[in-house]
């Protein structure tokens, strides 16, 4: 067990959770973060499909890794990906239909989600399994941190609800808080993130990017023509 | 179970295939990652240990997500007659209370079949058992209907208090499809229910809230004197013996004439308020629930 929680393992884990963060760092699976964060019981069970979709399949290219053709590289792991989200995808019908529905098209594109993908490319084809899992984890943990935090703001304030109860007593039902309907919609996921990733790095200003260009100003250039 | 399993190890290292297939394993492993043979005996290794795999999971689990679908069903129907409480025994209370019966759409009249075993969402998709609706008609924007639907009837003793009707349209982002329980008169709304839809959460979505579902409890389908259409636009106007009920935007003002054909609209959600209204409309019509509606009402007007 103390041979699973080394410094490097550990680094591993923690990293994604805000250092390395799949969303505000690397801003990756930013469309499934739009679609389900409306509501936090969404968000939950998509965040923990998606941490086991990684991980396992982090695992199961890690464990071939040696031995995938580099020319169906992608494909290869896209056939891993796409059969465990498959997978994931029954279970959920067949263990929790009710959110399974609400979820609906969701689940299947973890398949397209370019953490799964990303971290099978970048980190599982040149590491270990035990590793490859554990990474897979980390990053699942960082996306669903994230979509905990958006979905926490966009289900308090657009219905007045967190898990379904009601924390805000509506207008409509005679009491004080009107819902911001803005919230529920796709677009102020974008805004929250965006703020997220401000934060974030007010926070750490190394993950800031170097500026790639600078902004003339133009000034200058009209300065004959005011004067 | 190490017994066994040792068993079957001998059973494989006696076997020629088994032999056979390790050779050209360790042959293939061998190879140059790069190499064509490779390329394809991984591909084709992969796709078979993926496809088992798969399969699997879903034969395992296939019993379990038809209960689930089936309960949930079930469960929707209940909701929508009105007989479902906290601890509901459903499978008990469907059997006792609800029989389904099929409908053929253009008489009116109850066809045969096993109405338990028909699945009229599956129908609309067979072309021998549907009809595509034509463009002008299609105000509900669902293209094709089964030509038999499957209502149920809600029993208490020998005597029918309800009927629900399955009902499907389009709203903003995706069909919905849900349930409209009618009293026996088939004009009086009990409950409408909408058990499968993608409208926008906590807008559109609204359609599934209970506080704006009983808002149509005792509404009336028909129009029983002309209605004009009003409102923005939102309502249609209906001539005697039409369907008028509506959605409109805002309150109802219960005061004011032809309030018992209007239901509040959801608020910030015109769009799926629109669609609710044409999908009830387009079911209660001519092309929808309309003869057999007529039928029920003479049947029970005769009888009382």
């Amino acid at each position: 067990m103390s041979d699973l929680l080394n410094d490097e393992t550990k680094k591993v884990l923690t990293e994604p959770l805000v250092e390395n963060n799949p969303i505000t760092l690397q801003v990756l699976g930013i469309c499934s973060a739009l679609a389900v964060t409306s509501q936090m019981s969404t968000s939950l069970i998509m965040a923990l499909a998606l941490t086991m979709v990684t991980a396992c399949s982090s695992a199961a290219i890690s464990a071939i890794r040696n031995h995938i053709p580099s020319s169906i590289r992608i494909i290869v792991q896209m056939t891993i990906i796409a059969s465990l989200v498959i997978v994931v995808d029954q279970l959920l019908k067949a263990f929790a239909y009710d959110v399974s529905k609400q979820l609906s098209v969701f689940v299947g594109l973890i398949i397209t989600n370019c953490i799964v993908m990303g971290r099978a490319e970048a980190y599982a084809m040149k590491n270990p399994p035990l590793e490859s899992f554990i990474d897979g984890i980390g990053n699942g943990l960082g996306y669903s941190l994230i979509l905990i935090i958006v979905a926490f703001f966009r289900e308090i304030f657009g219905s007045g609800k967190l898990l379904g109860m009601e924390v805000f007593h509506l207008t409509k039902d005679g009491g004080w808080y009107d819902p911001n309907g803005l919230m529920l919609l796709p677009p102020s996921a974008f805004f929250i993130i965006g703020l997220l990733i401000w934060a974030v790095r007010e926070w750490k200003p190394k993950q800031r990017e170097a500026v790639e260009f600078k902004i003339m100003s133009i000034s200058h250039g009209e300065e004959g023509g005011h004067h | 179970m190490s017994d066994q399993l040792k068993q079957l190890q001998e059973k494989l290292d006696n076997c020629e295939h088994y032999q056979k297939f390790k050779v050209y394993r360790d042959k293939i492993l061998a190879l140059g990652n790069d190499s064509l043979e490779k390329t394809i005996a991984i591909a084709v290794a992969l796709c078979l240990v993926c496809a088992v795999f798969v399969s699997m999971a879903a034969v395992a689990l296939k019993p379990l997500q038809v209960s689930n679908k089936e309960l949930d069903m079930k469960k929707n129907i209940l909701d929508v007659a009105g007989l479902l409480q906290e601890n509901t025994n459903i499978e008990k209370a469907f059997a006792e209370k609800i029989e389904a019966k099929l409908v053929n759409l253009e008489t009116g009249d109850y066809a045969d079949g096993d109405a338990n075993a028909y699945d009229q969402r599956k129908a609309a998709k067979d072309p021998a058992q549907s009809v595509a609706i034509t463009k002008e008609k299609d105000i509900a924007h669902i293209r094709v209907k089964a030509k038999l639907a499957k209502v149920y009837l809600v029993k208490d003793g020998g005597t029918t208090k309800s009927i629900i009707l399955p009902i499907n349209g389009y709203g903003l982002w995706s069909t919905l499809y849900g349930f409209l329980s009618v009293e026996a008169d088939g004009q009086t709304v009990q409950s409408i229910n909408f058990y499968d839809q993608a409208e926008t959460p906590g807008l559109g979505g609204e359609v599934v809230n209970p506080n704006w579902r009983a808002l149509w409890k005792g509404k009336k389908i028909y129009a029983e004197t002309e209605q004009a259409s009003s409102e923005k636009g939102l309502i249609a106007e209906a001539n005697v013996g039409e369907p008028a009920l509506s959605l409109i935007k805002g309150t109802v003002d219960n005061t004011k004439a032809g309030s018992q054909y209007q239901v509040d609209g959801l608020a910030g959600a015109t769009l799926t308020s629109t669609g609710v209204t044409n999908l009830v409309r387009y079911w209660t019509s001519k092309e929808g629930f309309a003869p057999y509606l007529t039928k029920v009402r003479t049947v029970t007007g005769a009888k009382s």
